[in-house]
């Protein structure tokens, strides 16, 4: 019938157009990187650094690139041993028990006092077994500027906030041991927001979720008590800006902002979608991911649920009109042909 | 005064007539305005553009009351307020982003079935001018309230736009535009700030849509003297197909009434469009509300990629391929070239284009030029794209350089 194929015709020029200014003209627009699966085995940073190389060697002033050579090659084999030694303490069997007492040394920061300290306030670690990658609690134990993958910021990894730890827990097997203290008895039964506050919001702030980088931002009585607590936040504000660089972004509605592949593959390895960022790898499990992911769903795009339980009673509604119509339009148009 | 009567009750059918001649109308706008029987569903565009237009101004209307138009609180009223707050603000919303954006789906196709059944000529000419008037006060309109979320792409966008202005200098075509500071006239500032936001709010809500209100009763008004073109471009004796029609010969009559015979069918094709409409806002929006404009407006970072929204794309590829100034000329033209269609059109035809031979071609070759400006107008311009957009851009400019030529050696049909 006429009308099925005009039907067609537009049909097919409007897909093309669609499928040109949106899947593909996206593909085109934003690199592609694979997710590496939420395992933390430094592929990615071994890629990086190999790729610096490659860079290097495009340099033409002979002297910059002598230099810059040497680094990058540098860079590259510390990377590769550094990830080859994690491997090794991966496959030794830890004990919990061993591990609590070294990891009393840890308790000297990560004390949940809410003190800042080098930049930002150290994480309370009662969720981390829950969160993060055993791999990536090695790496970070090992280095912790290596295992974030921001080893770019500093001359001696030493000088990293965190730094100390290389001093004080060192052997493999103290490693081990910590780890498997933390993956074990550090577990809880994780709630996005927990997960959210724990993994990110030390730095990020969530307005949405009424979350600065200082939690959730209680009621207050007077405008006085509002105004010192602002102070307060503003303040930590100020020295997460310097430790940063910047205040790192509100993520209140991030989840609209950028697609789930972007924000899967940052979160493993922030370097690959934005090379030199300050933003450390955090190191999330894939279970932990998920937990964030569920809390930035909801700030973010809070109309789900509603949509989808409305929906199909609209569609409906309007498919039973559209047969109406029809009945209606062929009782009109029957005397006519 | 003229007669009337005196014994009418208030309200009645005759005391009406009387003073509004309710009947008349009914007979001129609805029982009796006639169209040809030899139609598809491409002529219930209007229709459709018509209830959707009625969409947009019922989920503004709703949006409006808890809108700010503040750069320091728009981006959290649209986000955050609408959205959780505001009971089915969301839906508000999504309807009002989706139909923004599906409207110009609609009026695009409404303009090429013109175009192809050759709907703009011969008496129908004022239809054709004001239906332009009407797609460049909708995208005014669509310009307008893009900016108002006050997100990255609004922000830079409106950036982007107003320095176009700019090019109004005393190189322009040898100084005989010279307009100094003509953008931050525009602005209100030197960048887009508060005094832009207000003043794009006021267009937004108020002017825009008053215009675009009276002259869509134009357009209508436009339509009804020389009545509807049909499918097959044949000169319809309305006054006697009237006739046979009222006898009840409506087999042998080309005409049906508009109420409600041709109605029936405009609200079957409303109703298929709804369905795929819903669709749209509950399950697929994201199409029509691009992700970069969820990041909140920010004067010191500029997005890695700034494009208009689709229906916008092909007249800014026209601009981007050429040389800042040459660009203005070409996208200028780009501009006004479909309102001198009528004009440029020479042949006596009036036909679909697969029977006017050249023009056929003609036609076909403009539809998918304009389908490939759109997407190489959102594609980043480097290498090949370039290319491609380049001579997208100049074969649209030759096609309507053309359009006199390869129409004045048609043969009358």
């Amino acid at each position: 019938m006429k009308e099925f194929k005009i039907l067609a015709v537009v049909a097919f020029f409007t897909l093309v157009t669609y499928w040109g200014v949106e899947p593909f003209a996206h593909s085109q627009m934003h690199k592609h990187v694979e997710s590496n699966n939420f395992s933390y085995d430094g592929k990615a940073d071994i890629e990086e650094a190999s790729k610096a190389i490659e860079v290097a060697k495009n340099i033409t002033d002979a002297n910059k690139k002598a230099k810059v050579l040497d680094a990058a090659n540098k860079k590259l084999a510390d990377k590769k041993a550094f990830w080859a030694e994690v491997s090794q303490v991966s496959k030794l069997k830890g004990n919990a028990a061993a591990g609590e007492a070294s990891f009393a040394a840890c308790m000297a920061c990560h004390n949940g006092s809410g003190a800042n300290m080098g930049g930002v306030i150290p994480p309370k670690l009662d969720n981390a077994g829950s969160l993060y990658d055993k791999n990536y609690l090695i790496a970070l134990i090992k280095d912790p500027a290596m295992a974030s993958n921001v080893d770019h910021k500093y001359d001696n990894t030493m000088m990293h906030p965190m730094g100390t730890v290389k001093t004080m827990i060192t052997a493999p097997q103290q490693i081990a041991d910590v780890v498997e203290f933390i993956k074990t008895k550090k577990v809880v039964k994780l709630t996005p927001q927990v997960a959210f506050e724990d993994a990110c919001g030390r730095c990020h702030a969530n307005r949405y979720g009424n979350l600065t980088q200082l939690g959730t931002t209680p009621k207050f009585k007077t405008e006085q008590e509002a105004l010192t607590h602002r102070v307060k936040v503003l303040d930590e504000q100020d020295k997460i800006k310097a430790y940063m660089g910047k205040l790192p972004p509100d993520l209140s509605i991030i989840d609209r902002a950028r697609s789930a592949n972007f924000m899967e593959t940052f979160i493993q390895d922030p370097q690959s979608q934005l090379p030199g960022t300050s933003m450390p790898r955090v190191g999330l499990s894939k279970d932990g991911y998920a937990m964030v992911q569920a809390y930035l769903e909801k700030t973010g795009d809070p109309s789900k649920e509603a949509r989808h339980a409305l929906g199909p009673w609209v569609i409906v509604f309007f498919i039973i009109f559209t047969m109406l119509a029809y009945l209606w339009k062929k009782s009109q148009w029957k005397d006519l042909h | 005064m003229a007669h009337f009567d005196e014994k009418a009750k208030p309200f009645s059918n005759q005391w009406m007539n009387d003073r509004l001649a309710v009947d008349t109308v009914k007979k001129v706008l609805s029982t009796e305005y006639w169209i040809p029987k030899n139609i598809n569903f491409l002529w219930a565009m209007g229709m459709i553009l018509a209830a959707t237009f009625g969409l947009l101004i019922v989920s503004g209307i709703f949006l409006v009351m808890y809108y700010q138009p503040d750069t320091k609180t728009a981006f959290d009223s649209v986000n955050y307020t609408i959205m959780t707050e505001v009971g089915y603000g969301w839906l508000w919303r999504h309807i009002h982003g989706v139909a923004a954006s599906v409207v110009f789906l609609i009026i695009y196709i409404h303009m090429f079935t013109g175009i192809y059944y050759g709907s703009y000529k011969k008496g129908r000419e004022m239809i054709w001018l004001t239906g332009m008037l009407l797609f460049v006060l909708f995208s005014a309109e669509a310009f307008s309230g893009y900016m108002l979320p006050w997100g990255q792409m609004s922000y830079w966008a409106g950036m982007v736009i107003t320095n176009l202005f700019g090019g109004f200098t005393k190189d322009f075509l040898g100084g005989i535009g010279n307009i100094q500071a003509l953008v931050e006239w525009i602005r209100g500032d030197y960048v887009p700030g508060q005094a832009f936001l207000s003043r794009f709010f006021m267009l937004h809500v108020f002017l825009l849509p008053l215009v675009i209100m009276g002259v869509i009763v134009l357009h209508f008004a436009a339509l009804r003297i020389p009545h509807v073109n049909n499918q097959d471009g044949e000169e319809v004796d309305f006054e006697k197909s009237a006739r046979l029609y009222k006898e009840g010969n409506k087999k042998e009559s080309e005409v049906i009434p508009f109420n409600p015979v041709f109605l029936s069918k405009d609200i079957f094709v409303m109703g298929i469009y709804f369905v795929l409409f819903f669709y749209l806002v509950f399950y697929h929006f994201e199409f029509a509300m691009d992700p970069v404009n969820f990041d909140p407006a920010d004067g010191l970072k500029t997005p890695a990629h700034i494009y208009p929204e689709w229906y916008f794309l092909w007249s800014y590829e026209i601009l981007r391929p050429f040389p800042f100034n040459v660009g203005l000329v070409a996208f200028g033209f780009a501009q006004v070239a479909f309102f001198l269609l009528p004009f440029l059109d020479r042949s006596p035809n009036v036909a679909p284009a697969n029977r006017r031979g050249l023009f056929g071609i003609w036609f076909w070759l403009m539809l998918i030029d304009m389908i490939v400006l759109t997407i190489m107008g959102k594609l980043p311009p480097e290498g090949v794209w370039n290319v491609i957009g380049f001579v997208a851009a100049l074969t649209f400019i030759i096609l309507f350089i053309l359009l006199p030529f390869i129409t004045k050696t048609e043969k009358k049909a």
